[in-house]
């Protein structure tokens, strides 16, 4: 009986030759990550523990949550966990972006069993690895042994065909995914992407899909590593593919081309409707960025339809690339220029408000149309703001019209 | 002990909205459970209380300030018919007790039950019935019998 890629990479790490769905492994992992966020609890548990860091060049300490400090308390942590870092002799610590985004550009290799304090880790696994989010205690775990607990998980395969519409974008794709399969439909399991869509699209892209298997509840999310990823990472790593009898839970078809520009709206990321139901639905401020869609692409694709003109008076539009290099690129090309003629704000990569913390929090019956992954009440703001979730061409041109529009009439 | 029922899909910014968690300070965390979503819980929730959930329970962010706000706020377990993986395995993790049952839409909100943790039986005195909950995995049944992750591997390695 064949195995699927997270199968294979998993049985590698915990080095046996095969592994079958609900067995219990000790893989060995190559990457630890903690933010600014959860590494505060995970250093507690790690000296409850009692013991160093295992190896502290697979530590990855990142700080984008709420950097730089908006408040005293902020501050503090930010403050314990510099301590922590030097303590530990962990060089690998960085203030430069999302720590997603951070992960792939510098560290993930294919075939790295990938472990961090953030849901969305499972975004990683767009490079062939097998990434997923942790709490703190188990970072603690992973940190002070180098190893941690899985049960192999089931895998669902949705092969995605054809070419995208004209203004549908990965985001689009991913969230007609997760309206469809619901918040718990993939819980506990692997979610694997395949089919001409996925080898045809960006890495870029490819990141977008996986950031949101968690979205549906899944362990992780993963695309095969090819010749595209080993260009965009400038690593070779260690490439596992699914065998062709590879035994999937279910298999979902979907023609691309089929979707039209999707929102999700308040208060469930499964709350899925085309753009078109929701037109004209007054907006606060239009966000850009995150670990799903602050990549050169997005600010790209935004900065083209803003070139030119000029925000909606009622609107604040923000941009925050999600590196650094991104942020240097974006600049490079003229980008970033554009958004501000148009009345945007770019702040430092980070992850923006999209956690509430700081820059662009929402007051009571605002909206924010933004391309971030969740929408629940009360995530950027006061819990009587609405936040709804689209791609980044879809955020810029209700930035323009001050409500939300369909994109398709902007490019 | 009394319940506090929730839906499907309680998410973490829900349980701990992201704006209180920049903190490690668990008797702050236990005041701020569920402080927007359903306010009246961190003022009358009683050390030894139950929430009963349906399906994801813990859905959303790996913060783990979500369980530790739930336990130090006094809750004894958690009983959902299904759980969100990051909050299932940190609740394990911090000494949380979870029960997964499929039948808790038979109890109401409010009513008094009574888990025994070993066995996972259910009692709801307020109705007279008796429910099961799902044996834990063994694997999980050894780290939960420790009383968390830090102390199983303060006692055992993982090899």
């Amino acid at each position: 009986m064949g195995l699927t890629i997270t199968e294979r990479i998993l049985a590698n790490a915990s080095h046996k030759s095969e592994v079958t769905s609900g067995d219990v492994v000790i893989a060995d992992v190559d990457i630890v990550m903690a933010h600014d966020s959860t590494a505060p609890l995970a250093i507690e548990g790690l000296y409850r523990i009692g013991k160093k860091v295992f190896d502290p060049k697979k530590i990855v300490i990142i700080f984008d949550h709420f950097f730089p400090p908006p408040s005293v308390n902020a501050a503090r942590l930010h403050q314990k966990v510099r301590n922590f870092v030097t303590e530990q002799k962990i060089s690998n610590f960085l203030t430069n972006g999302v720590c997603h985004q951070i992960l792939v550009e510098e560290f993930v290799s294919p075939g790295n069993v990938v472990v961090g304090a953030d849901s969305h880790t499972c975004t990683e696994g767009a490079v062939g690895a097998f990434s997923t989010g942790l709490g703190s205690t188990d970072i603690a775990g992973a940190m002070a042994t180098g190893k941690c607990w899985f049960k192999i998980p089931d895998s669902l395969r949705f092969n995605l065909s054809g070419l995208p519409g004209k203004g549908v974008y990965a985001k689009d794709v991913i969230l007609n995914i997760v309206g469809d399969v619901g918040a718990d439909g993939a819980l506990y399991k692997a979610v694997e992407f395949t089919g001409d869509y996925v080898e045809n699209t960006s890495v870029s892209s490819r990141l977008t899909l996986c950031n949101m298997a968690v979205e549906m509840g899944a362990k992780n999310g993963v695309i095969e590593a090819d010749e595209k990823t080993r260009k965009f990472l400038g690593r070779e790593g260690k490439i596992f593919k699914s065998d062709k009898d590879a035994v999937y839970e279910d298999e979902y078809e979907i023609e691309v081309g089929r979707i039209e520009p999707q929102v999700a709206c308040p208060p469930t990321v499964d709350n899925v409707k085309p753009v078109t139901s929701v037109e004209g639905k007054k907006v606060d401020q239009a966000y850009i960025g995150t670990c799903t869609n602050g990549r050169l692409e997005d600010i790209e694709i935004a900065a083209k339809i803003l070139k030119g003109k000029r925000i909606a008076s009622n609107v604040r539009l923000l941009v925050i690339p999600a590196s650094t290099k991104i942020y240097f690129d974006a600049f490079n090309k003229g980008y970033l220029q554009e958004t501000i003629k148009s009345g945007g704000i770019i702040c430092n990569p980070g992850c923006g408000p999209c956690v509430g913390r700081h820059e662009g929090v929402l007051a009571e019956g605002e909206t924010c149309i933004s391309t971030q992954n969740r929408n629940f009440s009360g995530r950027m703001g006061h819990p009587k703001a609405e936040i709804y979730l689209a791609s980044s061409a879809t955020v810029a041109a209700s930035a323009l019209a001050g409500e939300i529009v369909d994109p398709r009439g902007y490019i | 002990m009394k319940t506090w029922k929730f839906g499907n899909d309680v998410n973490t910014d829900l349980i701990t909205p992201g704006r209180y968690t920049i903190t490690t300070d668990k008797t702050k965390l236990g005041k701020i459970a569920f402080i927007e979503y359903r306010p009246e819980f961190s003022k009358e929730v009683k050390s030894g209380d139950i929430i009963v959930a349906g399906t994801n329970f813990g859905c959303g962010s790996s913060r783990e300030h979500a369980p530790v706000a739930i336990k130090a706020a006094g809750v004894s377990a958690v009983l959902a018919k299904s759980f969100a993986r990051i909050f299932f395995r940190n609740a394990i993790n911090i000494g949380l007790p979870l029960f997964v049952c499929e039948e808790i839409d038979r109890i109401d909100d409010g009513d008094l039950i009574e888990i025994d943790f070993e066995t996972g039986r259910i009692y709801d005195k307020t109705k007279d019935l008796i429910l099961r909950a799902k044996p834990l995995p063994k694997f999980i049944q050894k780290i939960v019998e420790k009383g968390g992750l830090v102390n199983f591997l303060r006692s055992e390695s993982y090899v």
